[in-house]
């Protein structure tokens, strides 16, 4: 067995070396959160009524409860913190780990740099070691330092060492889940797209067993649930976390059982042979475009309609969640604009989905430069092929696609609330029109990317600073009472929240004429700039 | 118009490093042109400005007549290019790339498609990723010599594909050749070169070092002689066409520059000569001695 890791070690080295940025964004992201809301409870929830509504209307709301789990108990900060945060950081630890481990292996083997490194003293095993190593090492670091900051809020040291090491568990079990899927798949992409669809069935899963009251057996179906159900701040139930250890074990040990079973570069699935001859439709350069992107657009697409209709049906319950708190009130206004709770909700989950459409938007941009990093930009552009024609049919997807992500989750939420209160006709056009009111920001989202494409290619992939920067403001801007004048900096700020405010076209016009400017600059480098 | 490539004093920068110093470069029309150099050396460099994929930092470069930055879409239609790395998008078989390229390029003959893929041996069904180098380097040529275009442009056409394969690419370039069509060949591989080129150019540190027909180049070569003689050589050191001279009694060995053979011969025979090898210069030893610093040959 020795002889078969030979080299992990060096291979370990390499992949921390490569994700030296990366890996530590993941780590301050994730690790901190529960320990800053945590310090937030006794603002948001002063007295004791405010509490008990919490928890007798947010915790007994079975819509919420599909969102973030169940509700044990609520009445302290740990409790709190831990009901509001263990599902969205284990699905993001699940990404983070499915992604690393996919990173160093796969990904590698897509590229021919694996084959080089295995024609070296390198064991068999190593490199499928080396990523899971690197990905638990970093699930156990934002555990133990989600624990650590969690003790240093004040919190009892019991629950936070079960809810630190229970998401930690989680990223145990989808490093072990990725592992499995790098083998079963042949690119990238797919084995990508494979684990997170396991990652978002799980949280279905435990979604759908948490909110009913006759299938709660669903949840335990689920390593997401597990993670809740180790009952962190609330009688930790200390036995789940071994449970879990051994079921990421087993299904990692899978992963390493098919490793030898498949040639390097090939998949357990084959590969299915394509059409000798092309459609006669594949005949322009933006034929190929959609032919690439479109499987991206799709897959926002469908998970924007699911996820407009979740929070649609989760609308008319926001009532509850906030209770009488008139501090969260307040933060809530603050962030959808106006008295009714409701459709504030609604508004500031338009400005979500914005959000959404412009990471989008910002991942169809820089599909170019993937496609000219990959050299395959220069085949095309020594055919008929003008460099404005092929930037301009990429391009529609940045600007198109985000249109059709919105309208698609604005009408799922609309429709969704609509059917809940008995009012379509009057819910639909609101959460329509207060998503597609997004699109002016998330095109100037585009329009910067464009830019760093078409002028500074080489630092093309800092296109993803810009929106990080605005999903902080825009998320927790409110929360922390962020000055006007840094609020400003995000074009999602400037967006009229509908239905709930009135709708003001010139902001509108403004951030769509920023965003045409950039654009045009964008593809008129292209035009000029090497390319390579 | 008689040339059909005609590069002068090309310059061209990426950041502090040089590509191209001053890269002289002419082709006609109707000529195969082999253009060598060693690695890094600036052909691809070249190959991509011609392309306008790079804009030239200076120097004057007419492609087909046009401007080739300017006017790239419209030259390109009259062109077909095989990159020497071969990259295929994951999700497209070879055969949709064959049509892709060809349909972008303004149209294929799906006749000479079918028949190059039957000659090369490939299987369009599979998917980009499942080719190995060779194959995804016959999806490019298929594509390339399946448009009827007035100029290839070929930058190591051939890396990765096997003996019997290259030779069924040498025949198919020979019969564009017959076509009239202008051939661009960067190569390595010398006897590709020289079965097919009637004039090549050699470039070193992004500069022509040599230009001219191959017999032309051969003549600037050294003929290795070795010989046994009736008596002692005079006077073969003091020359400066001969290098390498090795006495050894009667018995001598050198090399002579080939433009000097007669006048040496005629030394030798003064002599009288018993026994006489001589080995004619190889293109190898030609390009050896452009690929190496100058003077300073290899062996």
């Amino acid at each position: 067995m020795s002889a078969a890791l030979v080299g992990t070690r060096q291979l370990v080295r390499l992949a921390l070396r490569r994700d030296r940025i990366i890996l530590p964004i993941w780590i301050l992201v994730l690790s901190f959160l529960p320990a800053s809301t945590a310090k937030l409870y006794h603002e948001l929830y002063p007295t004791e009524a405010a509490r008990q509504a919490l928890i007798s209307g947010a915790g007994k709301n079975p819509s919420i409860s599909v969102i973030y789990g169940p509700a044990f108990d609520l009445s302290t900060p740990g409790g709190f913190a831990s009901w509001r945060y263990t599902g969205v950081i284990a699905v993001l630890i699940g990404l983070m780990a499915i992604f690393t481990v996919t990173r160093h292996t796969r990904a590698e083997e897509d590229t021919g740099r694996l084959e080089l490194l295995g024609s070296t003293v390198v064991g068999r095993y190593a490199a499928l070691t080396a990523a899971v190593l690197v990905s638990a090492g970093t699930s156990l670091v934002i555990g133990l330092l989600m624990a650590f900051s969690s003790i240093g809020a004040g919190l009892p040291a019991a629950g936070s060492f079960a809810m630190g090491l229970g998401l930690t568990l989680v990223g145990w079990t989808f490093t072990g889940v990725a592992a499995v899927c790098v083998q079963i798949a042949e690119f990238s992409r797919t084995a990508n797209g494979i684990g997170s669809a396991v990652l978002g069935v799980t949280y279905l899963l435990r979604g759908a067993g948490d909110s009913s009251t006759d299938a709660t057996w669903l949840s335990w179906l689920s390593p997401i649930g597990w993670a809740q159900q180790v009952r962190a701040f609330a009688g930790e139930r200390w036995w789940v976390l071994p449970m879990t250890l051994v079921f990421a074990v087993a299904i990692g040990s899978v992963g390493y059982w098919l490793l030898p079973r498949r040639d390097v570069g090939a998949g357990v699935l084959p590969a299915r042979p394509g059409p000798a001859v092309a459609a006669p439709g594949l005949r322009s350069p933006f034929a190929l475009a959609w032919r690439l992107q479109k499987g991206t657009l799709i897959g926002w697409t469908s998970g924007m309609l699911l996820v407009g209709a979740m929070f649609g049906s989760l609308a008319s319950g926001m009532g509850d969640l906030i209770g009488d708190s008139p501090q969260a009130k307040e933060i809530f206004q603050r962030m959808g604009g106006a008295q009714s709770i409701v459709d504030s909700f609604i508004a500031g989950m338009g400005g979500m989905f914005g959000i959404f459409a412009a990471l989008y938007a910002v991942q169809a941009v820089l599909r170019m430069r993937t496609e000219e990093t990959a050299v395959r930009v220069e085949p095309l552009l020594a055919t008929n092929v003008s460099r404005l024609s092929w930037v301009g049919s990429h391009l529609v997807f940045p600007i198109v696609g985000p249109a059709v992500i919105l309208a698609v989750g604005g009408f799922g939420m609309g429709l969704m609330h609509g059917l809940r209160v008995g009012d379509v006709g009057g819910q639909l056009p609101g959460a329509l029109g207060g998503a597609l009111a997004q699109l002016p920001a998330v095109w100037v989202v585009a329009g910067i990317s464009a830019v760093l494409f078409g002028l500074f290619p080489k630092y093309a992939m800092a296109a993803w600073a810009p929106i990080g920067l605005f999903v902080l403001i825009t998320m927790f801007g409110p929360a922390v009472n962020l000055s006007q004048a840094i609020m400003d900096v995000s074009p999602f700020t400037h967006i009229p929240k509908l239905p709930a405010a009135e709708l003001t076209m010139t902001p509108l016009v403004w951030l769509t004429g920023i965003a045409v400017v950039a654009v045009a600059a964008g593809m008129a480098g292209f035009r000029r700039r090497d390319i390579g | 118009m008689d040339n059909a490539i005609s590069v002068n004093g090309l310059h061209k920068s990426f950041g502090r490093t040089k590509a191209l110093d001053g890269l002289d470069l002419t082709v006609a029309t109707g000529e195969v042109h082999g253009f060598l150099g060693p690695n890094g050396s600036g052909k691809s460099t070249t190959i991509r400005v011609l392309l306008g994929l790079l804009r030239a930092d200076r120097g004057e470069v007419t492609l087909l007549g046009g401007d080739p930055w300017r006017d790239a879409a419209d030259l390109h239609r009259r062109l077909a290019y095989v990159p020497g790395d071969v990259n295929l998008w994951p999700n497209l078989s070879g055969g949709e790339v064959i049509d892709l390229l060809g349909r972008l390029r303004g149209g294929l003959d799906t006749k000479r498609r079918d028949s190059l893929i039957e000659r090369f041996d490939l299987d369009p069904k599979k998917k980009g990723r499942t080719y190995s180098k060779g194959n995804r380097q016959k999806v490019a040529i298929i594509a390339a010599l399946a448009s009827s275009v007035e100029l290839l442009v070929l930058d190591e056409p051939t890396s990765g594909l096997d003996p019997l394969m290259e030779a069924t690419f040498q025949y198919a370039i020979s019969e564009e050749i017959e076509q009239g069509r202008t051939v661009l060949l960067s190569s390595h591989i010398l006897a590709e070169v020289e079965a097919l080129c009637d004039r090549v150019s050699i470039i070193r540190n992004g500069r022509t070092v040599e230009t001219g027909t191959l017999s032309e180049l051969r003549h600037l070569t050294r003929t290795s002689i070795s010989a046994e003689l009736a008596g002692h050589p005079n006077g073969l050191s003091t020359l400066d066409s001969v290098h390498d001279l090795h006495v050894d009694g009667n018995k001598v060995r050198f090399d002579v520059e080939t433009h000097a053979l007669d006048d040496v011969l005629r030394r030798l025979s003064d002599v009288g000569v018993r026994s006489l090898t001589s080995q004619p210069p190889t293109l190898e030893e030609l390009f050896l001695r452009h690929y190496t610093a100058e003077g300073a040959v290899t062996k």
